[in-house]
């Protein structure tokens, strides 16, 4: 049984409309006998048929369009010999079956060409295409073989490329490698304070002399925290402010109370709690600071969900003390030393790590006096607690005295707030910090 | 600076046998003798190294003046090819414009220095530009009358061409559209017997352009081109006939081209010399001045005194452009496109 | 909200162009009847001598423009093929394109020369080539070859706007094939800006006219497979959108050039010129062209002339080659 499909009448034509059957099913149809007649928008003509037999099913009423080749009848071939199959020759190229020559792109490129002569050479025919995702890594030499793009955008963040595992055709570092590598902030520095480390821009590799590197394997941790970073960058306006508070009652009070804390609650003391329970009270004076974007929307938060900066031997890790604003001085003292300590063995879990409302990061352990943090995407503001210093101050009476002084830095989305929300913040801390006593 | 600026007024009235005022034969005759003794003065600034290039219309002058005081100026439009000075100074083109088309000088109101010299062209004089390219003014030609005829204006376009261009297949095309459309064009043939090196023998089998016409179904006519009173009367009426609707006309101009094709041609490997004296016996200069002159129309001092105006004219044009400032260098790169307005 | 084919962009667009401003008038071979692709149909029995019929004449459906259009008409002339423009070349190439050089800006021709191109239609050496390159080579003429109905109609009508000579080009391969719902569709209404059709961050392919629909639908396929195509379409072809053209090609660093014209001084070679100059320290990869093999276009039988034309799979093919680099 053969089939027959409409035709294409004339160029740029690619539908057409049956306009009357001129063969029922069961009637004779002779070689050229006319089938059907067709309209189009250039022509109106009768279908010849190239069958010849009896006349089969007719699949396309009358009055209905069809494009190019959709089946229209069938025809039951009856006389013998009388009709070979209507497409006599052989299929066109097949895909990928195109043999090099004149096109400039061999389309299946098994094995790759030496790097640098691929845009002439004729590749030879391939039978199948190659899949595509991971392409397997030959050993040949384009490991070694840069870009332009890979060799500016090394140049422009100091990275040495031998450190990175190329993804392209032979191992080639591709460009999206290194814009992976930039993305990464290179491996925080080890400290022994317990809470510490911020996440602002390192200096890249000025600092690290040629071939004093090592590449280090990410953990799933750091690359969450990363892509945050990163995030927040690209996506988040920032904008940075800080107020100097007067803490000598507060560094009072602590020197007051230290020892019998050890003693009572078996964990050190330090201005970071006190701290953090200031941030979380002017926290609940201004909620549009307790927030996070999830996808387009901005949501406040009522649970303060505090995350402290932790810098740890495996790099930076920001867990969340959660319900903050539930805890006592001493609960959040125990809370911040039990995830700090956890943070430095590794076995912080998912939980902890996930869910923070707001940042405190204190810069202060490093002997910072002002610092610019990256907002912990998708939060909406980070703080940090600078060093203390003892400087002069001018009092309000004029008098010259000898007082701590804190630096207190904040960087928001300025997006989902403006400066007045956020100065309005920023002083309301300093004065509960200035008040604690 | 124009002949109307003689010392003796000039009536306006239609001599009968001429089919023009005495002003009108002197300006025809000031156009001539101004057209010939520009040519001569940029030959002289080529062969002193002043000028690169020179191609002139020397023998064609009759034919060019002739057809140009046929149109009416500012209205009718014609599209010229490069010897066509006689028609540029009857349609306003001043000497001193002439000259620094010549130099291609940045003020040069057809190209400001963009083209070879006599490339024409002048908007507000209706002059269309040309290139070097032959006989494609021609559809030019047949596009503006197409226009004329669309919008009912009541103009009419003369196109020129030498008889070497009249093998080309756009001099055929425009016979053949104008005449389907009878478009209000006149195409005129300036036979001056040479196509650069080629005579006519051995451009067409037919002894004359204006027989081809018949093949497109347009008239035609033939007009000894040496004779500028001759060549008026035979285009007048044709102008005429194609603003009324009466389509196309063909009119070939015998003349002859006196002197080599450009400044950079020497005709005496190709031309013979008899060829050549002969025709010089009938230099349209000689031809008009004597027939006014013999028909008392002017008296021989009036003559001579255009001569010595025409003479003084050209020495101030030439001397003036070249003290003109040039093209800037990066002018090169303007106008390429319009702004969008 | 109504859908549109290339063909009825084309036609409505003239119709609405000629009811606005009557300087518009059509010249063409067979346009009184509607044209062989029918994209004059009717128009002649509303703007009667305003649809003119040309003899078959190729130089002088030009020339007479050219006369037109300095008189201050706006002639939209058809090229019944493109294939037949060259006997107007001399008219486009030494007249029309330094009109307004040639004249400091005194003269100009606001022209529109409308042409089917391109192949894939059975149409043979001569009903089926691309011809841009020739005239994307000149200086003063502008190239415009879109490939949605949306662009037919906004480019058609900035072509007819600019006092500048347009080739226009309309594939005839998509004049039927794509339609297009006309509401809301993104049109670029200034001539030589180009348009990224398609975000994405692997590679960017560059295409025009048909193959910028089989780039689009490779792309496609592709993004099944984990590549992220970017495409770019030209849509005006002389003078280029630099700027886009750079952009684009810096955003990915691997660039692919599809046409369906023949390789050797195709426009590939340009973008690659443009891009090797001035977006070097980008690339990550070797500028690639995909184009038609040189061979005079093209043959006739479909088994050859699917070999001749790049197509969706062959675009595939070598984008992936390409991500894969």
């Amino acid at each position: 049984m053969a089939t027959v499909t409409m035709p294409q009448l004339g160029e740029s034509v690619t539908e057409g409309t049956i306009i009357a059957w001129l063969k029922q099913p069961g009637d004779p149809v002779a070689l050229d006998d006319s089938l059907c007649e067709i309209e189009t928008e250039k022509v109106t003509a009768e279908l010849p048929s190239q069958f010849e037999g009896t006349m089969g099913e007719i699949l396309v009423p009358q009055g209905e369009t069809v494009e190019v080749g959709m089946a229209l009848c069938t025809v039951l071939e009856g006389a013998p010999g009388a009709a070979p199959s209507p497409n006599g020759h052989a299929k066109a190229a097949a895909p990928g079956a195109w043999s090099g020559g004149p096109m400039a792109i061999p389309p299946d490129e098994e094995a790759p060409a030496p790097a640098v002569t691929v845009a002439t050479a004729p590749a030879p025919a391939r039978a199948a295409a190659t899949p595509v995702a991971g392409v397997t890594r030959k050993p040949d030499n384009r490991e070694r073989f840069y870009s332009p793009v890979v060799m500016r955008l090394a140049q422009e963040h100091a990275l040495d490329l031998s450190t990175l595992h190329g993804s392209g055709i032979g191992g080639r570092v591709t460009r999206k490698d290194v814009e992976a590598a930039i993305a990464q902030p290179p491996a925080a520095r080890t400290t022994t304070d317990r809470t510490a480390g911020a996440p602002t821009v390192a200096l890249p590799a000025q600092q690290r002399s040629a071939g004093a590197y090592v590449a280090v394997p990410l953990s799933a941790t750091r690359r969450t925290i990363a892509e945050n970073l990163k995030r927040s960058n690209l996506e988040a306006p920032q904008a940075w402010t800080m107020v100097e508070a007067d803490v000598t009652p507060l560094v009072n009070l602590r020197a007051q109370e230290k020892d019998r804390f050890l003693k009572q609650e078996g964990v050190e003391l330090t201005l970071l709690p006190y701290f953090t329970a200031a941030v979380c009270e002017t926290l609940r004076e201004f909620p549009m600071l307790n927030a996070r974007w999830e996808g387009d929307e901005l949501r406040h938060y009522q649970a303060l969900d505090i995350g402290i900066a932790v810098a740890s031997e495996h790099g930076l890790v920001v867990p969340v003390v959660h319900n903050a604003g539930d805890l006592s001085i001493a609960g959040l003292a125990k809370r911040i030393a039990d995830l700090a300590q956890r943070a430095h063995a590794r076995k912080l879990r998912i939980e902890d790590i996930e869910g923070g409302t707001f940042t405190v990061n204190n810069t202060g352990s490093f002997g910072s006096i002002a610092s610019k943090p990256i907002v912990n995407y998708p939060q909406v503001a980070i703080v940090t607690m600078e060093r203390v210093v003892k400087r002069p101050v001018a009092r309000d009476d004029d008098a010259i005295a000898v007082r701590s002084m804190m630096n207190v830095c904040l960087s928001f989305d300025h997006r989902a707030m403006d400066g007045l929300e956020a100065g309005g913040f920023l002083a309301a801390l300093k004065r509960r910090l200035e008040a604690i006593a | 600076m124009t002949a109307t600026r003689t010392r003796r007024t000039r009536s306006r009235e239609t001599i009968e046998d001429y089919l023009l005022s005495e002003q009108q034969l002197e300006d025809m005759y000031y156009h001539m003798l101004l057209a010939r003794r520009l040519n001569e003065r940029m030959l002289a600034l080529n062969r002193q190294g002043r000028a690169p290039f020179v191609i002139a219309g020397a023998g064609q002058e009759a034919a060019q003046v002739g057809a140009a005081m046929a149109l009416k100026k500012g209205e009718d439009y014609v599209a010229p090819y490069y010897r066509d000075l006689g028609v540029n100074l009857v349609l306003g083109m001043t000497a001193r414009e002439a000259m620094l088309n010549l130099l291609g000088k940045r003020d040069d109101p057809n190209s400001h220095g963009k083209q070879m010299p006599s490339h024409w062209g002048n908007v507000s004089r209706r002059i269309v530009t040309q290139s070097s390219v032959v006989t494609t003014q021609f559809l030019h030609a047949t596009g503006i009358g197409l226009a004329a005829k669309l919008r009912k204006d009541p103009i009419v376009v003369l196109t020129s061409c030498g008889e070497g261009s009249t093998s080309k297949g756009d001099f055929h095309e425009a016979l053949n559209f104008s005449a389907i459309h009878k478009l209000p064009v006149i195409f005129f043939v300036e036979n001056n017997g040479y196509a650069i090196t080629e005579s006519n023998e051995k451009e067409m089998p037919v002894p004359n352009v204006a027989d081809r016409a018949r093949g497109y179904g347009i008239q035609s006519a033939m007009v000894d081109g040496m004779d500028c009173i001759a060549v008026y009367q035979t285009v007048r009426p044709a102008v005429d006939q194609a603003r009324r609707g009466g389509g196309p006309f063909l009119i070939e101009a015998k003349c002859y081209r006196l002197w080599p094709h450009s400044s950079d041609d020497d005709d005496s490997r190709y031309r013979p010399k008899k060829e050549l004296e002969e025709w010089i016996k009938k230099d349209p200069l000689t031809l008009f001045r004597s027939r006014v002159e013999d028909d008392g129309i002017f008296p021989r001092e009036d003559l001579d005194e255009i001569e010595k105006r025409v003479e003084e004219e050209v020495r101030d044009a030439a001397q003036w452009a070249m003290m003109q400032p040039d093209p800037l260098p990066e002018d090169a790169l303007t106008y390429v496109y319009r702004e969008l307005s | 909200m109504t859908t549109m084919t290339v063909i009825e962009a084309v036609r409505s667009t003239l119709d609405e162009e000629m009811a606005r401003d009557d300087r518009i008038f059509i010249i063409g071979e067979d346009v009184e009847a509607g044209g062989v692709f029918r994209a004059t149909d009717g128009l002649h029995a509303k703007y009667n001598d305003r649809v003119i019929d040309s003899p078959l004449a190729e130089s002088s459906i030009i020339g007479i423009s050219i006369g037109a259009a300095h008189y201050g008409l706006r002639p939209v002339a058809e090229i019944q093929f493109a294939d037949f423009i060259h006997s107007g070349f001399d008219q486009l190439c030494s007249e029309a394109s330094r009109w307004c050089y040639r004249t400091n800006g005194d003269a100009y021709l606001p022209m529109v020369v409308r042409t089917p191109w391109g192949g894939g239609v059975h149409g043979g050496q001569h009903h089926s080539q691309s011809i841009e390159a020739y005239y994307a080579h000149m200086p003063g003429i502008k190239v415009v070859a879109p490939a949605f109905p949306a662009d037919f109609r906004s480019l058609l009508k900035a072509s007819i706007a600019d006092p500048n000579p347009v080739l226009f080009l309309e594939h005839k391969r998509i004049y039927r094939l794509i339609k297009q719902e006309m509401e809301g569709a993104p049109a670029e209404t200034q001539l030589s800006r180009a348009r990224v059709t398609r975000k994405g961050t692997d590679l960017t392919i560059f295409a025009y006219g048909f193959m910028l629909h089989e780039s689009l639908n490779a792309a496609e396929t592709l993004s099944g497979e984990g590549v992220d195509c970017m495409v770019v379409d030209l849509l005006t072809l002389n003078p280029l959108d630099k700027e886009t053209v750079l952009e684009s090609a810096k955003a990915t660093g691997k660039v692919l050039i599809v046409h369906e014209d023949t390789l050797t001084g195709g426009l590939g070679g340009e973008i690659s010129a443009i891009i090797a100059e001035e977006a070097f320290e980008y690339l990550d990869a070797p500028i690639k062209r995909l184009a038609a093999p040189d061979v005079p276009p093209m043959p006739y039988h479909h088994a050859m002339e699917d070999f001749f034309m790049p197509n969706r799979e062959k675009i595939a093919a070598a984008a992936r080659a390409l991500a894969a680099y």
